[in-house]
């Protein structure tokens, strides 16, 4: 088909204005990166980097040698993985029975799950309960409010409910019970959804920061978000960026180059989000 | 076909006992729940998740309507009935949260709400898949960052120091550009960073949906002579309004939040006044400095508000004929 004049200046203009949107996204990142590579006698020395004449790892080697910064990263991998697990394991196995139909009293369940979505208590009472489990300065106070919620119990049985029925009946006459199908043969056919799902539990632990700062008032078992808030914008890099390393880089690099390790983790699975999160957030637009 | 799922787990077929009719849906409901006894066992853990997290803290805020003391318990301190509904109204710090919460949100509604509209559109338009996939792949990642990383880009950007912008602006010989600590520019900066991060993926379930628009309509749409722009208005944006009018809905109904973190990580002290919304009242009132019982009334308002607003969206969604969220 031949395009008409009006048609071809609206392709042009329309190519223009998505490249500026994903080049003002981008932009920041590039900024950053190149910052933090730059070696740190040409920062001190340039008043603006646009492009480094000399890369250099010293802001990386640095950063990477401070106690508080490597651990935090620990901490976080730890929420991360943990969190996760336990996270798949709550929601998914409640997710399973609410979609089994044979379930007595399956809607009265659902519609208490769902209540939760439309009203949320806010912060006091969440504090108040945590602090009345102990949980303050534990790793528990950060996964186990965040183990589940309205919204994955209904993406997940959505799963669920498309999963097709022959097998676990066969496994029902072969003397199964429920939990043991559910373990051997509804969880290794739903992997890839689960993984999916984890990956998204995964992000949201790494990036968990009010809980964090509210329950962990030992800052030694920071997460590095809390970590970056403190270095990037309260600026009090002193006590948690000291090492034994002899030079130190300039602040802003050191910034910089703590950007982009708390990047790192999320751009690694960024492939395997992008090639599930469609389906995530389009569940939520369904009619439940 | 039996009227119920087939299971096999039918217990074996209980013999009826046809005169005694009042006992049988007794021992059906007995007879279920042995069966599915593992499964309820399973379904377990994820209630007690939801009675202890999610419940518990709703019988929490009866604290809300006592003067509530640690060591008294919830049980026994005192009831003080809206004795601090009725503090937090007269204060003049409500009118200031209201102010801003509202402003954030109304700035947000009308600059960053339309975006991802007009963004999928856009998106939909271009006729290059490669290009397409690159564009979607660079402003679908922001959302993925936490905000702690956001706005430490903001700062390394903007800040009046060290910022890239005011760098730049000091190579041209301008003068320096506040933003971080510019009280003007507190609820913008806010707007401009919540599109940053979530514009681009907001695209996706509009994307979704056009989509599922049948190709036939645009055919038709161009042999009736509509343009490329009269397309887009007349057939892409009728088949997305149903999605466009559910998250409308659910905006509404977040409209007494201001994400949190996103408003403590930006606020200091040159902004606080026009940076103070609920939850940033709430937690230093309630947290720091430990007045449970008068902050948790705050949260009870804001959660009342809020849940009475998304229902009553939805319900006027229904009588203007669209589809609801619930």
């Amino acid at each position: 088909m031949k395009l008409s004049t009006g048609d071809r200046v609206f392709n042009w203009i329309n190519i223009v204005l998505l490249g500026i949107v994903a080049l003002i996204t981008f932009f920041p990142f590039y900024y950053v990166i190149v910052v933090s590579f730059t070696d740190p006698t040409e920062y001190l020395r340039k008043a603006l980097i646009v492009f480094p004449e000399k890369w250099s790892l010293a802001s990386y080697e640095y950063l990477l040698s401070t106690p508080f910064f490597v651990k935090s990263l620990g901490s976080s991998a730890y929420l991360a993985i943990v969190g996760t697990l336990c996270s798949l394991a709550i929601s998914s196995s409640l997710a399973y029975c609410l979609s089994r139909r044979r379930m007595r009293g399956r809607k009265a369940i659902m519609l208490f799950v769902l209540v939760t979505i439309l009203f949320s208590p806010g912060i006091i009472p969440n504090y108040m309960l945590i602090r009345e489990l102990h949980l303050i300065n534990s790793y528990w106070a950060i996964i186990m409010p965040a183990l589940s919620s309205g919204w994955n119990v209904l993406l997940l049985k959505g799963f669920f409910d498309s999963l097709p029925t022959e097998l676990e009946e066969a496994a029902a006459i072969d003397g199964c019970n429920d939990i043991s199908i559910w373990l051997r043969i509804i969880l290794p056919l739903s992997l890839p959804a689960l993984a999916a799902f984890g990956l998204f539990f995964a992000v949201g632990y790494w990036n968990t920061f009010f809980n964090a700062m509210l329950y962990l008032t030992d800052s030694s078992k920071w997460p590095v978000q809390v970590i970056l808030q403190n270095i990037l914008i309260n600026a009090s890099t002193g006590d948690l960026l000291s090492t034994a390393y002899t030079e130190k880089p300039p602040t802003e690099t050191l910034k910089m180059a703590a950007v982009i390790i708390a990047t790192v983790p999320i751009l690694l699975v960024y492939p395997f989000l992008q090639k599930h999160f469609a389906k995530g957030a389009l569940v939520g637009s369904v009619k439940g | 076909m039996s009227p119920e799922p087939m299971d096999a787990y039918t217990a074996p077929v209980q013999p009826r006992p046809a005169p005694d009719q009042s006992s049988r849906p007794n021992r059906r409901l007995r007879s279920d729940l042995k069966r599915d006894r593992w499964l309820y066992l399973l379904a377990l853990p994820g209630i007690l998740f939801f009675i202890v997290f999610k419940y518990f803290p709703m019988y929490g805020l009866v604290i809300a309507f006592e003067n509530y003391s640690p060591f008294k318990g919830i049980i026994r301190s005192e009831w003080v009935g809206f004795a601090h509904f009725e503090r937090f109204f007269s204060n003049p710090d409500f009118l200031l949260l209201l102010r801003n919460t509202m402003a954030i949100n109304f700035m947000k509604l009308f600059l960053f709400f339309p975006l991802p509209i007009l963004l999928a559109i856009l998106l939909n338009e271009l006729r290059s898949d490669k290009y397409k996939k690159l564009i979607q792949t660079v402003v679908y990642l922001p959302h993925f960052l936490s905000w702690v990383l956001i706005c430490g880009l903001t700062y390394l950007l903007f800040a009046t120091g060290d910022g890239f912008v005011n760098k730049v602006l000091a190579e041209l010989g301008a003068d320096k550009w506040v933003v971080l600590t510019n009280p003007k520019l507190f609820w913008i900066m806010i707007t401009s960073q919540s599109i940053w991060k979530e514009a681009g993926w907001g695209t996706i379930i509009f994307l979704a949906a056009i989509a599922g628009v049948n190709t036939q309509l645009y055919e038709a749409a161009t042999i009736d002579g509509a343009g490329r722009l009269r397309r887009m208005w007349h057939v892409t944006l009728p088949a997305i309004r149903t999605v466009i009018v559910i998250l409308l809905i659910l905006r509404i109904g977040e409209i007494m939040d201001v994400g949190f973190e996103q408003v403590f990580l930006m606020s200091n002290g040159a902004v606080s006044e026009v940076a103070d919304v609920f939850d940033t009242y709430v937690y230093r009132v309630g947290v720091q400095q430990g007045q449970f019982s008068f902050t948790a009334a705050v949260g009870l308002f804001k959660s009342i508000v809020g849940l009475t607003l998304v229902l009553l969206s939805n319900w006027l969604a229904k009588r203007f004929g669209e589809e609801g969220v619930y």
